[in-house]
């Protein structure tokens, strides 16, 4: 659903909420729900499914589950237990739904967390995925606001999931392992964390279905911040572009540009393919860390050695609140 | 001419029907029922060089015409190739962050690494540069057989760049014979201006 309809659907609805234990809440629209347990752990709590965006249901499984557990990272937590949810036809062999299921019970284990059942539907489509349990530290806690001036923006995998997942679809190329982006799909966002107590991160969050720019202005959303994006760092998968180009953008890029792009300044000369892929939804997509200044040159080393396709794409500056592509 | 009703077909598909649909006909007419649908049909006519009018266009109803041009017929190949390795594989630079090749046996890893880096002189395009961090200085420095691959790479216009950082923390700095020493600040520039391999 897009955000516009959401924000309105939800509006009529009344949440209880202790406000006490509640640290982060609906109201944030960050990427899951943090509930205080002890003044040393912090429960987190998030909840991710869809239909499948690749053919092989193993891979399907295992894609599914790293994009429920990246919502724990993004907090900067450490999930710790899982269940699964199913939509599944009565006209589709069994065989294929255990296969989602030990794809996803795979990712979960590399994770470290466990997994214990879950609830199962008859539906027309296939549908899977997680809802996820993770702690953290309270002082380790990180949202997707709380961008400092100066501040640099890393990316930690490159665009173009949903163009990808369209061609798949659309049987323009394979979605085996040796694609680009469905390795990076099937990637835990886990890598980044453990630098994160030896640097100043500032906020944290990961590219999902409102895609760049979308996520980016929930960063800059309780700031006074200005984003500026530097287009030319912007990562993406090979293929991607002549893709786009060819009309493989999904509508959920169209609606998020719609949504978005009336809070999107320019300077320079747009790259209309890439600026269309900045609102690209992302399946699993990476992390977007918006560390200190001194600190990013550091961690962008340490996450180039751990072999992460990281760059830093944008800055937070002064200014007006929302994001600036600066194309050149 | 070949009509093409994608009306209530979600995306990807009235593209995929339209792509098939200009393989055998040179005038293709494709009606769709919402503009995402309608932006994404015209985009693959143009990058397949065809003419595209946009004919009628209502909330819910939109007529495209294309027509594909002489020079178009020929490129039809060329334009089912989409997703080729056509995007910079000029000038790469290489990082090689560890002294080993792979994971296994370190033994074998450090043959690797060695056979590794004396192919990359035979390599085309030519590297642009070869970085070296953490224990991958201790390569570049220590072993005489990679220093002087290095040293034939610098000779053919090769970058060979060294983390200053991680030159002093194994005590090597003075033992540098090949090669800058660089700063992190040039090293994270390299890497995210090129194309980069991690070795």
């Amino acid at each position: 659903m897009g955000p516009k309809a959401l924000a309105q659907v939800l509006r009529r609805v009344n949440f209880p909420a202790d406000p006490e234990k509640l640290l982060i809440g609906l109201d944030k629209a960050d990427d899951a729900a943090v509930y205080s347990l002890t003044d040393e752990i912090a429960l987190i709590q998030t909840l991710d499914f869809f239909t499948p965006v690749v053919d092989d249901p193993y891979l399907f499984g295992q894609i599914a589950a790293a994009n429920a557990l990246s919502d724990v990272y993004a907090m900067g937590g450490q999930p710790i237990l899982a269940m699964n949810i199913v939509g599944f036809p009565s006209c589709l062999e069994a065989e294929i739904l255990s296969q989602i299921l030990q794809g996803g019970a795979d990712k979960v284990k590399e994770a470290g967390a466990s997994l214990c059942g879950g609830h199962t539907v008859v539906d027309e489509e296939p549908k899977y995925g997680l809802s996820v349990t993770g702690t953290v530290h309270p002082d380790n806690l990180l949202s997707n606001s709380g961008i400092k001036e100066g501040d640099l923006i890393l990316l930690t995998k490159p665009l173009g999931t949903g163009v990808m997942v369209s061609a798949i679809k659309g049987g323009f190329t394979k979605s085996d392992e040796n694609n680009p982006a469905v390795k990076s799909m099937l990637t835990l966002n886990n890598t980044a964390l453990k630098y994160f107590d030896q640097y100043q991160i500032n906020a944290c969050t990961d590219v999902t279905g409102f895609g760049l720019i979308g996520h980016l202005l929930e960063m800059s959303e309780n700031s006074s911040l200005e984003i500026t994006i530097e287009a030319p760092e912007i990562p993406i998968f090979e293929g991607v572009r002549d893709f786009a180009e060819s009309g493989l953008l999904p509508a959920g890029a169209y609606k998020n540009r719609d949504n978005y792009e009336g809070f999107v300044s320019e300077s320079g000369k747009r790259d209309q393919t890439l600026y269309e892929l900045m609102y690209d939804p992302q399946t699993s997509g990476g992390l977007l860390i918006s560390v200190a200044k001194e600190d990013a040159a550091e961690l962008l080393i340490d996450l180039y050695g751990e072999g992460l396709d990281v760059a830093v794409i944008a800055k937070a500056k002064k200014g007006q609140k929302g994001v600036k592509i600066e194309w050149e | 001419m070949k009509e093409i009703d994608a009306r209530g077909l979600a995306c990807p598909k009235p593209v995929v029907l339209t792509k098939k649909a200009m393989a055998d006909n040179d005038e293709i007419l494709t009606v769709v029922d919402n503009r995402t649908a309608s932006e994404n049909v015209a985009k693959l006519a143009r990058k397949m060089k065809a003419e595209v009018t946009i004919v009628e266009e209502a909330e819910d109803y939109f007529k495209i015409m294309i027509k594909k041009t002489a020079a178009d017929k020929v490129e039809d190949k060329a334009g089912a190739a989409v997703g080729s390795e056509s995007e910079s594989q000029q000038g790469k630079v290489y990082l090689v962050a560890s002294d080993t090749l792979g994971e296994g046996d370190e033994e074998l890893g450090k043959i690797l690494i060695k056979g590794f880096l004396s192919t990359l002189l035979d390599i085309k395009p030519q590297p642009k540069k070869v970085i070296f961090l953490n224990a991958g200085v201790k390569l570049a420095v220590l072993e005489k057989d990679v220093t002087a691959v290095l040293a034939d790479l610098e000779a053919a216009g090769v970058k060979i760049l060294l983390c200053g950082t991680c030159l002093d923390y194994y005590n090597l700095s003075d033992q540098v014979e090949v090669g800058e020493v660089s700063n992190m600040y040039e090293i994270v520039d390299s890497l995210n201006s090129s194309s980069t391999v991690r070795v």
